[in-house]
C-alpha cells in the first residue's frame, strides 16, 4: 500500500515549498482508506444481521462532517505566487498604491479565495536584506497550502510588522519594502505605526500623487551609512534567542534593561519582561555547564514571578487552530445559513465491485468510479450541479467538478477532479493520483481545491453505512457514501437475493434543489452505478 | 622491519659502515623484493604510455643516486613514499601494499590527520551527543512518541572525554592496520630533496633522506584563518580547539556557515548555547543546492536560538580579556563599510582550510603553489611552475584543493596507486559524496541544480528534477522524522543521474546508493528495478528514482523529427 502511493512523485514543485511544518503529518492511513475502501467490502464477512434499508433520508443522530468542503468555486482565481502590493488593490480596491514615496508595503496575500487570514511561516529575507524582483521573501500558511511570496520590486525589507508565526488578516501590511537604504528610517516609522494593531490601516494621505521627489518628513535620515543601528554611547546587545522572544511576545527590545553578562538582554529578560514565567526548557536543561568566571551571578528579576494568569483547568490543554483548521470552522459555521435538506438512496453496487475488480489492474481507483459515476448524473441534472450564490439567483456551471473530501492529519482538503464527466475514468485515475500525492505535500494550487462544483465524501470504509454531509459553502449538493454491505432483498416476485448495498445521502442546498429534483438525480446515479458498463466508455 | 630501515639509511647515508651492510644476505632479500617490484613497474610503465616522462625522470634518478653514494641506479628505499598520514595517506598506503608495492609513511605530527585527530572524527562524537541530546529536550517529539523523560542533561567532561576517546580508539586502529601490513611509519616532518628523493626528521635531530620511485604529497590542511583575528585558542576559537570542548559559551559566533559552521551551530544549540553566524556570502550555506540550503534554513536555523548576518565579513575579532567579552566587527561584504559590532562570549572560526604545504621543499622541484594548493593534472601529478608534469611525484587530498573530503583524498590516493601500478585510473569527483551531519543530514552527489542548468545549457541537453518527501516515507515517520527532501537532477533523454541531494534523516547513509550509481555509470531506468526492503528509509531514493520521467526511445524519436 505504501508503495503504490509512494510511488507517483510530485509531478513538478512548481514555485511552492513543501510544508515545513512539522505537526502536520499527513495521515497516510485514511488517505489509502479512501482508495481501498472496497476492499473491505469483498472481505467482509456474510453478516447473519439484517441491514435495515434507509428509513428516511434525514438522519438526525448520525455523525456530521466528515465531509465538508472549504473551497467555493467560481471565485475569481489567482496565479501561483502572488505578488503583492499595488497589484493587489483588484481585490482591495481601496488600496491603491500611489508612488508618494518609495516605501511599499508587503501585504498579507490572498492565496485562495476562501483565504481571509494568513499566518506566517517564515521570513525567507530579514530586516535590512536587499530584495531583488521574483525573490522569495516569505512563506504564507493558507488554509490549504504553503506558499512562497515573491516580490515584484527591487528593494530593502526595511521591517517585519508580522513575525514570524504570527497570523494577519489578507490585505494587512506583514512588512515594509523600501527603495533606497535612505528611506529605511521613514519605512521604520512606519512599520511602527502598524505594528501592534495587525489590522490594515488606511494608507497614509498622499501629499500629491506622483510627487515623489520631495518626501520631506519631520525626521530626516542624516546619511545613507549606518542604517540600522540608531548610533549611541552604549548599542543595546541581546542574544539571538532573546530576540527571538522578543519578537514573539512583542517585546521592544530597547526597552527591556540586560542583566545577562556584559549588560546583555538574555532570554530571561524578555521573558520576565513580557510577564511570563521563565521558560520550562531552562529550568528543565540540568546543564552542568561552567559558568564564566566573568559572568556575573544572574539575578533573576525580582518581577519574574508573576501571577498574571489564572491556572487553567487541571488536565485540560488549549491547542489553537491551525490555519487550516480555522478555515473548515469559519466554514461550518457560514453554513449554518443556507436552508439544507437530505434525500438518501440504497443503490447496488454487485456491477461496480465487478467493474472495479476488472479495472483496477490498470489503475482505477474507487474513488475514480464514483465520481465519474456522479459526474455523469450531474450531467443529465444541471440543476444538482449549479449553486445559489445570493439567495435570489440559479448559478449554472458550465464544467462538472467533482471535489473529492480527503482527510489529513489535522485538517481536510478537498482535491478536485475537473471536468470529470468528460475525462475517461483511467485519465481522471491518473489525475486523482496525482491529486493526492499533490493534497499529502500541501501543494495543491488554490484550483485544484476550490473549483468543486459538487462534492463526494466517502466514509465507508470505516464500516459507517449512512452518514449526513455538511453543504460546503458555494455549492449545490454534496454526496455522502456509506459503505457497501450485502443485503437480502426480495424483489417483485417475492425471491430472495443477497446483493451489495451502499446507502448514498445527498444534502443539498432547498432553495435552488428541491426534493424531487434531488431524488431524480439520485435515480441516475444509482442506474448508472447498477449498469456501470458506460463508465468505461 | 628494523633491517629495512637500516638497509634504507645505507643507500643514502655515506657510511661505509652501512654500505658495507648492503652486501650482507639479509638485506639481499630486500633487495630482491625491491627488484621485482621495481622489475614490474618498469614493464607497466612502458606499456602505459608514458615513456617520455619516465626516461627524463629515470636519467635525473642515476644522476642521483651514482651522486650519492654510488649504488647501483634503478635501486630506491621504497616503492612509494606518502608524506602525511591522515586518512588520504592511510587509504593510499593500503591499497599500496595490496598492490604490493613497498611502502612508507612519513608523519610529522599524530597519525590520522585532521580527520581523526580534528575533524570528522570527533565532531561525529560531539554529534551523537547533540542528536540524543536534541531528541531528549524535544517535549514535542517523546509526546508524540508516547515517551517520558524528565529533564535531559550532560556532563561536559565527559562529552568532551567520548570525543578524545573515539579519536584515539580510531587512531590506533589506523597504525595498527598499518603496521599489520608492513607499512614503514617515519617520523619527522616530510620535504622533498629533489627528484624521488626525501628527507624527513624532527626538529633539532639530524634529517634521513629516502628514496622512492614514487611520492605522494598528502599534508592535508589546517584551519584556515582571516587576517584580522587573533585565535587565542580560548575565546576565539578553530575547529581544533572546538572539539576539545573545553567549555560550552552562553552565546558563541560561527564564523562561516559551511559544513563545519553547520555542524557545530548543531552541537552548541544542542548544549544550550546561542548561536550567531557570520557569513560573508549573501546566503546561509553556500554551496549546497539552493533549494536544501531554504528547507535546511527552515530546519536548521529558523527554529534554532540561532540568528545571523549574511554579507558580512568579521574584519576583527578580538579575545575576551580584560573584563571585556569576545568582539567582533563586521564589514558590509560589499561597501567594506563597517556595519555592526558584536559582543558575545566566544567566535569559532569555521571559514574553511587552508592548505598545509609550507616546508615541503617544493622550490627544490621548481613547483609553485597556487594559494599554497599544489597544482596536480586529473591524474593528482603534480605540475610544476613551466606547466609541465613532474615525473613520479603525485598530490592528494586537501593539499591539492580538488575536493577537501577525507574519503576524496584517500580515493585520490587509491587513484594514484593504481596508476604508478600500471593501471591507468582518473578519479571521477561528480561520484564522490558530501555529508554534513547536523539534525537531520544533508548530503549530496554530483552537481547541484544551477551548477546542471548550466552545464545543461553549455551542453545542449534538457535536465529534469524529481523529488520525494520524506513524509510519505513510513519508516521514517515511524521514528516521527518526517521533516526531509530528497532530489534528483538527471537527464530525461538517457537517464544519467547528474546530481542527487538528500536532507532528512540519516541522508549521509542515504546518498552511497546514488554515488555508486554515479560511479558506475549506472542509469535511471536500470536502478529503478533495483529492490529496496521495506520499511526503510532507502526506499526515499527508490521512489526518487521510480518518479524519475525517462524518455523512452518512441518519444524521443519523435522530438527530433
Amino acid at each position: 500500500m505504501q508503495t503504490q502511493l509512494g510511488n507517483a512523485a510530485f509531478p513538478r514543485l512548481l514555485r511552492r515549498s513543501l510544508s515545513y511544518i512539522p505537526s502536520i503529518l499527513y495521515s497516510l492511513h485514511s488517505l489509502l482508506n479512501l482508495f481501498h475502501f472496497f476492499r473491505f467490502l469483498s472481505n467482509s464477512s456474510p453478516q447473519s444481521q439484517k441491514h435495515k434499508e434507509m428509513a428516511s433520508p434525514f438522519l438526525s443522530n448520525t455523525t456530521i462532517s466528515f465531509s465538508s468542503s472549504l473551497s467555493s468555486s467560481s471565485l475569481p482565481r489567482i496565479a501561483p505566487s502572488i505578488p503583492f502590493s499595488s497589484i493587489r488593490s483588484n481585490s482591495t480596491p481601496r488600496r491603491i498604491l500611489t508612488v508618494r514615496s518609495k516605501i511599499r508595503e508587503i501585504f498579507m496575500p490572498a492565496l485562495s479565495s476562501t483565504m481571509t487570514e494568513g499566518k506566517i511561516v517564515s521570513w525567507v529575507k530579514s530586516e535590512g536584506d536587499v530584495l531583488s524582483k521574483g525573490e522569495s521573501v516569505v512563506v504564507v500558511e493558507s488554509d490549504k497550502a504553503d506558499m512562497d511570496v515573491e516580490t515584484f520590486y527591487d528593494g530593502i525589507l526595511a521591517a517585519i510588522v508580522v513575525g514570524e508565526g504570527e497570523t494577519a488578516p489578507v490585505g494587512a501590511a506583514i512588512g515594509i519594502l523600501a527603495e533606497t537604504e535612505d528611506e529605511i528610517a521613514e519605512a521604520k516609522a512606519k512599520a511602527a505605526s502598524k505594528s501592534g494593531a495587525s489590522t490594515p490601516s488606511a494608507p497614509p494621505p498622499a501629499p500629491a500623487p506622483g510627487a515623489a521627489s520631495t518626501p520631506g518628513p519631520p525626521k530626516s535620515t542624516p546619511a545613507p551609512a549606518a542604517p540600522t543601528v540608531a548610533e549611541g554611547p552604549r548599542k543595546t546587545v541581546a542574544t539571538p534567542f532573546a530576540k527571538k522572544l522578543a519578537k514573539q511576545h512583542k517585546v521592544d527590545i530597547e526597552s527591556v534593561v540586560g542583566t545577562g553578562p556584559y549588560g546583555r538582554i538574555t532570554p530571561e529578560d524578555i521573558e520576565a519582561a513580557a510577564g511570563l514565567s521563565p521558560s520550562k526548557k531552562n529550568v528543565g536543561l540540568a546543564v552542568v555547564v561552567e559558568t564564566k568566571p566573568a559572568a556575573p551571578a544572574k539575578a533573576p528579576a525580582a518581577s519574574a514571578a508573576p501571577s498574571s494568569l489564572p491556572p487553567p483547568v487541571p488536565g485540560s490543554t488549549v491547542v489553537p487552530f491551525t490555519t487550516m483548521q480555522a478555515a473548515v470552522s469559519k466554514n461550518m459555521v457560514e453554513s449554518l445559513s443556507v436552508p439544507t435538506f437530505r434525500v438518501g438512496y440504497p443503490v447496488t453496487t454487485d456491477a461496480l465491485d465487478a467493474l472495479y475488480e476488472k479495472v483496477k489492474p490498470k489503475g482505477v481507483t474507487m474513488t475514480a468510479l464514483l465520481a465519474k459515476a456522479a459526474a455523469m448524473a450531474l450531467a443529465q441534472h444541471p440543476l444538482v450541479n449549479s449553486s445559489c450564490k445570493d439567495g435570489k439567483s440559479f448559478t449554472y456551471n458550465s464544467n462538472i467538478n467533482i471535489a473529492v473530501a480527503v482527510a489529513i492529519n489535522g485538517g481536510l482538503i478537498t482535491p478536485v477532479l475537473q471536468d470529470a464527466d468528460k475525462l475517461d475514468l483511467y485519465l481522471l485515475s491518473q489525475k486523482w493520483k496525482e491529486l493526492v500525492e499533490k493534497a499529502r505535500a500541501k501543494q495543491l494550487q488554490p484550483q485544484e481545491y476550490n473549483s468543486g462544483t459538487f462534492t463526494l465524501s466517502n466514509l465507508g470504509m470505516f464500516g459507517v453505512d449512512r452518514f449526513d454531509a455538511i453543504l460546503p459553502p458555494g455549492q449545490g449538493a454534496i454526496m455522502a457514501v456509506g459503505a457497501s454491505k450485502p443485503t437480502v432483498v426480495a424483489d417483485a416476485d417475492g425471491f430472495f437475493s443477497v446483493k451489495n448495498k451502499m446507502l448514498v445521502n445527498v444534502t443539498a442546498d432547498h432553495r435552488i434543489i428541491y426534493g424531487a429534483d434531488l431524488a431524480a438525480f439520485l435515480q441516475t446515479f444509482s442506474k448508472i452505478v447498477e449498469n456501470p458498463e458506460s463508465l468505461t466508455l | 622491519m628494523h633491517s629495512t630501515l637500516s638497509f634504507s639509511r645505507a643507500t643514502t647515508v655515506p657510511t661505509t659502515n652501512y654500505a658495507f651492510h648492503s652486501q650482507s644476505p639479509i638485506n639481499l632479500r630486500f633487495c630482491g623484493l625491491r627488484r621485482e617490484a621495481f622489475g614490474i613497474s618498469i614493464l607497466t610503465r612502458s606499456s602505459s604510455g608514458r615513456v617520455r616522462l619516465s626516461t627524463r625522470g629515470r636519467s635525473k634518478r642515476i644522476s642521483a643516486s651514482t651522486g650519492n653514494n654510488g649504488t647501483p641506479p634503478k635501486s630506491f628505499d621504497y616503492d612509494l613514499i606518502i608524506i602525511g598520514a591522515g586518512v588520504g595517506g592511510h587509504g593510499a598506503a593500503l591499497h599500496a601494499v595490496e598492490k604490493g608495492l613497498k611502502t612508507a609513511i612519513i608523519e610529522g605530527d599524530v597519525v590520522g590527520g585532521t580527520c581523526v585527530n580534528r575533524g570528522c572524527v570527533p565532531s561525529k562524537a560531539l554529534l551523537a551527543v547533540s542528536g540524543r541530546m536534541r531528541e531528549l529536550q524535544s517535549e514535542h517529539h517523546m509526546k508524540a512518541l508516547g515517551l517520558q523523560v524528565s529533564a535531559a542533561g550532560y556532563d561536559r567532561q565527559g562529552v568532551a572525554g567520548h570525543a578524545n576517546n573515539l579519536a584515539s580508539e580510531i587512531r590506533s586502529n589506523l597504525t595498527n592496520s598499518m603496521k599489520a601490513l608492513g607499512v614503514d611509519i617515519l617520523t619527522g616532518f616530510g620535504t622533498i630533496v629533489g627528484p624521488q628523493k626525501v628527507k624527513y626528521g624532527k626538529v633539532g635531530f639530524t634529517d634521513n633522506v629516502v628514496t622512492a620511485k614514487d611520492i605522494i604529497i598528502a599534508t592535508g590542511s589546517v584551519p584556515f584563518v582571516p587576517k584580522g583575528i587573533e585565535v587565542d585558542g580560548k575565546t576565539v576559537i578553530t575547529s581544533d580547539h572546538a572539539l576539545k570542548l573545553e567549555f560550552v559559551p552562553d552565546w558563541i559566533a560561527i564564523v562561516g556557515s559551511g559544513y563545519i559552521g553547520l555542524e557545530f551551530s548543531d552541537v552548541y544549540t544542542a548544549l544550550g548555547s546561542e548561536v550567531t553566524f557570520i557569513e560573508a556570502l549573501d546566503q546561509l550555506m553556500p554551496g549546497f543546492d539552493p533549494e536544501i540550503s531554504k528547507l535546511a534554513q527552515r530546519v536548521l536555523i529558523n527554529p534554532r536560538k540561532i540568528d545571523y548576518h549574511t554579507g558580512v565579513f568579521a574584519t576583527k575579532i578580538t579575545p575576551a580579556r580584560d573584563g571585556k567579552p569576545v568582539i567582533i566587527e563586521l564589514t558590509d561584504a560589499k561597501t567594506k563599510e563597517h556595519k555592526d559590532t558584536l559582543e558575545v562570549d566566544a567566535a569559532l572560526i569555521a571559514t574553511g582550510r587552508a592548505p598545509f604545504t609550507n616546508g615541503l621543499g617544493l622550490e627544490n622541484i621548481n613547483v609553485v603553489t597556487q594559494r599554497g594548493f599544489v597544482p596536480v593534472d586529473e591524474r593528482m601529478r603534480v605540475i610544476d611552475a613551466n606547466g609541465n608534469l613532474v615525473p613520479h611525484l603525485y598530490c592528494i587530498g586537501d593539499a591539492n584543493g580538488k575536493m577537501m573530503l577525507a574519503h576524496a583524498a584517500s580515493a585520490q590516493g587509491i587513484s594514484v596507486v593504481e596508476q604508478v601500478t600500471g593501471r591507468d585510473h582518473v578519479l571521477n569527483h561528480l561520484s564522490v559524496p558530501a555529508a554534513c551531519f547536523t539534525h537531520p543530514e544533508i548530503s549530496m552527489v554530483g552537481l547541484t541544480e544551477p551548477q546542471a542548468r548550466e552545464k545543461a545549457v553549455k551542453e545542449g541537453f534538457e535536465i529534469s528534477v524529481a523529488k520525494t518527501s520524506f513524509k510519505a516515507n513510513t519508516k521514517a515517520l515511524a521514528e516521527n522524522e518526517g521533516e526531509g527532501l530528497a532530489k534528483l537532477i538527471y537527464r530525461p533523454d538517457n537517464g544519467e543521474i547528474l546530481g542527487v541531494h538528500i536532507f532528512g534523516l540519516h541522508a549521509a547513509d542515504l546518498i552511497h546508493e546514488a554515488s555508486n550509481a554515479i560511479a558506475l555509470g549506472t542509469r535511471i531506468q536500470d536502478i529503478k528495478f533495483a529492490v529496496h526492503a521495506h520499511p526503510t528509509l532507502s526506499e526515499v531514493l527508490d521512489e526518487l528514482f521510480k518518479s524519475a520521467k525517462v524518455l523512452d526511445m518512441k518519444t524521443l524519436r519523435k522530438m527530433k523529427s
